[in-house]
């Protein structure tokens, strides 16, 4: 479980996050939605140590986020965040290979290798492993991404905006990626998704933020109402059922 | 593939080093050796310091132009020995015993930078992603004011010990001292012995900040680390032959393109070999087979500085 106690937090003067007390479970998929702004990306930041957290607790399997050595921590959370740039010249292969440091600190085993290549296949990167990460399309980079984060295999996997980039089939086989993650091995994905749709498809639990502010919370089905919708986006969207699955009809 | 290219530095600088010692060698062996053995040590020491410092200044920086001379460790120098010069007057700069000079000078560069670190740890509550820029703003603001600074005294100091001044602001390869050899040699052994031991880290903090943490690195100890090992190498390297501006980028390029990887365990050792067999080289050719009398650092610099151009021209400062 992700327990996230009375967080708040300012950059020069400006609330960013006001005081979110939210549990995110655990070995399920949770999709984090709000409008540009909302402070996404600002709480998971915290939730993965990247920016020091300024009032409120947040532990993630009962380990405190800022006592924890980060060593421990990078054993059991994964982040992939919005934006990546790099300084060296890496492959494919090279920046996926990454994900396993926390595991060896600089000298990878057989286990390791053979980890990576998994990775690399199951995001179907296998044919581009050897190019260079700056000479690929922005999709291909972002899976390269994801499948650095993938390899780390870490039971806590926040991905920010995933899908960026991504044609339909590879943003499906992701999201079908995650959700037999969380269902076979039991991990933890906290995924943040502009495409309501895939939330309603593929999370178990959704979390909207709005404003630095938890508007909604709550079991997918019970998520997605018109009042909701309303209350996080500020829009109106019909809501069909379809078999067993709801959809937002957000496009008209 | 990289492992064998630096099996062939390697032999290259063993070429490199024997044909220094010993092309038109005459006379006394033994004095001959010794000679030259002392020169070839401490411009190999210079060379290695330039090279992996600029290589771990660029790590952290992610910038392949960037090089530690940016934070006004040159400039610094240069107003250092125009104070010095200011203050004992032209006569009394050239009775300076050398080891004064030397520690002087390191005492303050380290003192700067320092004092370049605290602006960057001081400022940890602030936004991500600020910390380097900041710190190469500081730099850069720290030259121009050391730069204008020295402009100051030698406006103020007389022609003659101006020209004392001027000539001991300019690197030179022929003329290292002996006399600090020894403790020059102990100050950058420690600083390589933790660069390489933190070799694997380095490779992870060329992925930048986020990404560092998230591979479980103690991202500020281990960046707080690595530039007082670039400050100590910078100062020991500029405190013994004195500023080289583009050396280190012309080395570090010419590294990063025969040496086509992201681990350090490479790129430092490449680094250092490389260096040394272009100030090795270099001064073989220039000294003995050429009889030149243009000093090597001119025509090393004039190559970096077209190395920077060209690399600006290109677009490739990542
Ligand atoms: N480095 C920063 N400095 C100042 N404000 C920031 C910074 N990063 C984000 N913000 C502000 O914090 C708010 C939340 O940002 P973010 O968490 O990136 O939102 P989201 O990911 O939901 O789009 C925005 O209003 C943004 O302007
Ligand atoms: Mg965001």
């Amino acid at each position: 479980m992700i327990d996230i106690r009375s967080v708040s937090h300012a950059l020069h003067g400006q609330t960013i996050l006001s005081d979110i007390s939210v549990q995110l479970p655990k070995g399920k998929v949770t999709a984090l939605v709000g409008p540009n702004g909302a402070g996404k990306s600002t709480l998971l930041s915290l939730i993965a140590r990247l920016q020091p957290l300024q009032k409120g607790t947040i532990e993630v399997d009962g380990l405190d986020v800022t006592q924890t050595p980060s060593k421990q921590l990078a054993k059991t959370l994964a982040i992939l965040t919005q934006s990546n740039q790099l300084a060296s010249r890496l492959t494919v292969a090279d920046l996926v290979a990454f994900g396993r440091f926390p595991h060896h600190q600089g000298r990878p085993t057989v286990e390791d290798n053979k980890l990576v290549d998994e990775a690399i296949e199951s995001l179907e990167l296998t044919s581009i492993r050897h190019r260079f990460i700056d000479e690929i399309s922005g999709g291909q980079r972002q899976k390269a991404f994801v499948a650095m984060a993938y390899a780390q295999d870490t039971d806590y996997l926040l991905l920010d905006e995933p899908l960026n980039n991504l044609d339909m089939k590879s943003a499906r086989t992701l999201m079908q990626r995650l959700g037999s993650l969380s269902a076979q091995s039991s991990k933890t994905i906290v995924v943040v998704l502009h495409e309501i749709n895939y939330a309603a498809l593929y999370a178990d639990w959704i979390v909207g933020l709005k404003d630095g502010r938890l508007v909604a919370n709550g079991e997918t089905k019970y998520f997605l109402t018109n009042e909701t919708i309303e209350q996080v986006f500020d829009m109106q969207a019909d809501i069909h059922d379809v078999g067993e699955h709801r959809f937002v009809m957000h496009y008209r | 593939m990289v492992e064998r290219r630096l099996i062939y530095a390697l032999l290259l600088f063993v070429v490199c080093a024997v044909a220094f010692l010993t092309v038109n060698a005459r006379g006394n062996w033994e004095f001959v050796l010794w000679f030259r053995g002392t020169k070839l040590l401490g411009i190999s020491l210079v060379a290695i310091a330039i090279a992996v410092s600029t290589v771990l200044f660029q790590t952290l920086t992610k910038n392949r132009i960037l090089t530690p001379s940016l934070m006004g460790f040159d400039a610094l120098y240069a107003l250092l020995q125009t104070a010095l010069v200011f203050f004992l007057g032209g006569l009394g700069f050239a009775q300076l015993a050398p080891q004064v000079s030397f520690f002087t000078s390191f005492f303050f560069m380290m003192l700067a930078s320092l004092a370049l670190f605290g602006t960057l740890l001081g400022q940890s509550q602030q936004a991500r992603g600020e910390d380097m820029h900041r710190l190469l703003l500081t730099g850069i603001i720290f030259g121009v004011l050391f730069r204008s600074v020295t402009s100051f005294f030698q406006r103020l100091i007389d022609p003659n010990d101006f020209v004392v001044a001027a000539t001991s602001s300019m690197a030179s390869f022929n003329s290292i001292n002996g006399d600090l050899l020894l403790v020059s040699s102990v100050i950058m052994a420690l600083g390589l012995i933790a660069a390489w031991y933190l070799r694997f880290d380095l490779d992870v903090l060329a992925l930048g900040r986020d990404a560092a943490i998230n591979l479980g690195i103690n991202y500020k100890q281990r960046v707080y680390v690595t530039l007082v090992i670039i400050a100590s190498l910078v100062s020991v390297s500029t405190a013994l032959v004195g500023p080289v501006a583009f050396f280190g980028l012309l080395v570090s390029n010419l590294t990063y393109h025969l040496f086509p990887t992201h681990r350090h365990a490479i790129l430092l050792p490449a680094a250092s070999l490389l260096s040394a067999c272009v100030l090795i080289g270099g001064q073989t050719i220039l000294e003995q087979l050429l009889n030149f009398s243009t000093p090597l650092s001119v025509i090393v610099e004039f190559l970096g500085g077209v190395t920077f151009l060209l690399l600006i021209l290109k677009g490739r400062s990542r």
